[in-house]
């Protein structure tokens, strides 16, 4: 849509900033990426997220729009002519809901306790952490992508943690791809995909960030 | 036109939303009760991720998660919307929706908890109220403005199901004093017809709230 002023406030490393990434490139948005300091909050940013003062935030039009899987469902809506992130039969959509909720509810979360906690909580983490990506490899199947043929909102919600979990083995000293393969075949299928692979990080830069936080926050 | 069928428990607040929602849109279903202390085999069947209730089952297919459910509902009878058309709108809804997920956990602890924590708990509820109320609901009358929408339906326990939480923790937290706009919200979203109709006696809620309080706060391990 010629005209269209779309801004991003994001951080590098922050997986719901990526989905707002692969979401945007995969319908050709064009848009400017603003890297936002949570540390010291711009007024920007405390302008357009007053409520939660977080990022992802996009701006379309001078209008924002918050919360990463629903600024994904605003993309799929308002870009609706290219690449359909979400299903257009009612019953996958609500299915496509469900699991994207279950990457939301569980998968960052349990995340953290692997990288912020030690002892019994965390190996009780890693377990929950791999039975979650063992149930969303059942769900995957045989199907390249959650969406199918192509990525659709599943994969956007899901596939940026991906790049978070050489973080979480080194960690938490454990391997992933051992216990899950299938799931990190598809993720690396995913990479691929432009839009992916240019809206990750690496993995080593977003280990590092992680060390660093859990230094901050005085875990180790 | 396929069977809708709703599994369900009687006091649940996330089971009245489907509820509302399926009586808004005027469609017909048929309701099962489950009993969560021996689910029965379909639950499980249908809800094998969580095993929680409610769960529509429509022609046959199952779909969890009470918000899920009701995006769905939205779509599949478009009839009487319950979102904003417009995307932008329609984001801004999703948004206060989230936030009662986000930064509802309070409500939790609130629940079971008694003294300092239920203080505290109390606290917490009211910030995140008063952002709900300037911010969310404003000068509106109901979310959805003139009539209910998901929003609306997304916070119905406020409304009905919270009064017996205060009631049986001691605790006031919707008070008009303090929070004036979300009580008269509470106040008028009780008489909307669908929602009258469909909530619980409030005797039967304050003995179900009073009973489970007491389990909880028995069998929490901080």
């Amino acid at each position: 849509m010629a005209g269209d002023q779309v801004t991003l406030l994001d951080l590098w490393a922050s997986p719901f900033g990526m989905r707002v990434r692969i979401a945007l490139a995969e319908k050709g948005v064009k848009y400017e990426y603003s890297e936002q300091d949570l540390r010291n909050k711009s007024a920007l940013l405390l302008q357009m997220n007053p409520v939660h003062k977080k990022i992802p935030v996009l701006v379309h039009n001078g209008k924002p729009v918050c919360e990463s899987l629903i600024i994904v469902q605003y993309i799929d809506e308002v870009w609706k002519d290219k690449a359909p992130l979400l299903p257009s039969d009612p019953y996958q959509r609500a299915q496509s809901r469900f699991w994207a909720d279950f990457v939301d509810k569980k998968i960052y979360d349990i995340g953290r306790k692997i990288w912020t906690t030690k002892g019994e909580d965390l190996e009780a983490a890693k377990k929950d952490f791999i039975d979650c990506l063992k149930l969303l490899e059942g769900e995957l199947g045989d199907k390249p992508y959650f969406g199918g043929d192509t990525i659709g909102y599943v994969d956007v919600a899901l596939v940026p943690f991906y790049c978070w979990f050489y973080a979480y083995e080194t960690i938490g000293n454990f391997n992933i791809e051992a216990e899950c393969p299938k799931l990190i075949a598809y993720c690396k299928r995913c990479l691929q995909k432009e839009s992916v692979s240019k809206s990750l990080q690496d993995p080593q830069k977003v280990c590092d960030f992680i060390v660093m936080l859990r230094k901050n926050l005085g875990v180790d | 036109m396929a069977e809708v069928k709703l599994h369900g428990s009687w006091p649940s607040p996330f089971n009245h939303r489907v509820i509302w929602a399926l009586k808004l849109k005027g469609v017909e279903y048929e309701y099962i009760e489950e009993d969560l202390s021996n689910k029965s085999e379909l639950l499980l069947k249908y809800n094998p991720v969580f095993k929680k209730i409610p769960v529509l089952v429509h022609g046959g297919k199952p779909i969890a998660e009470s918000l899920v459910i009701l995006e769905y509902i939205e779509e599949t009878w478009p009839e009487n919307p319950l979102l904003p058309k417009d995307p932008y709108e329609r984001a801004m809804a999703r948004f206060w929706i989230q936030y009662g997920v986000t930064k509802g956990a309070p409500i939790g602890v609130f629940y079971r908890a008694s003294g300092e924590e239920l203080e505290k708990a109390a606290k917490e509820l009211r910030e995140m109220l008063k952002i709900l109320e300037e911010q969310g609901l404003g000068d509106k009358k109901f979310f959805g403005g003139d009539s209910i929408n998901l929003v609306d339906i997304s916070y119905g326990a406020l409304a009905y199901w919270f009064a017996a939480m205060e009631e049986a923790s001691g605790v006031k937290v919707l008070e008009p004093s303090t929070l004036p706009r979300l009580y008269s919200w509470a106040k008028n979203f009780i008489e909307v017809p669908v929602v009258k109709e469909n909530i619980p006696d409030y005797d039967k809620m304050l003995a179900y709230v009073s009973a489970t309080r007491k389990k909880l706060a028995k069998n929490y391990r901080p």
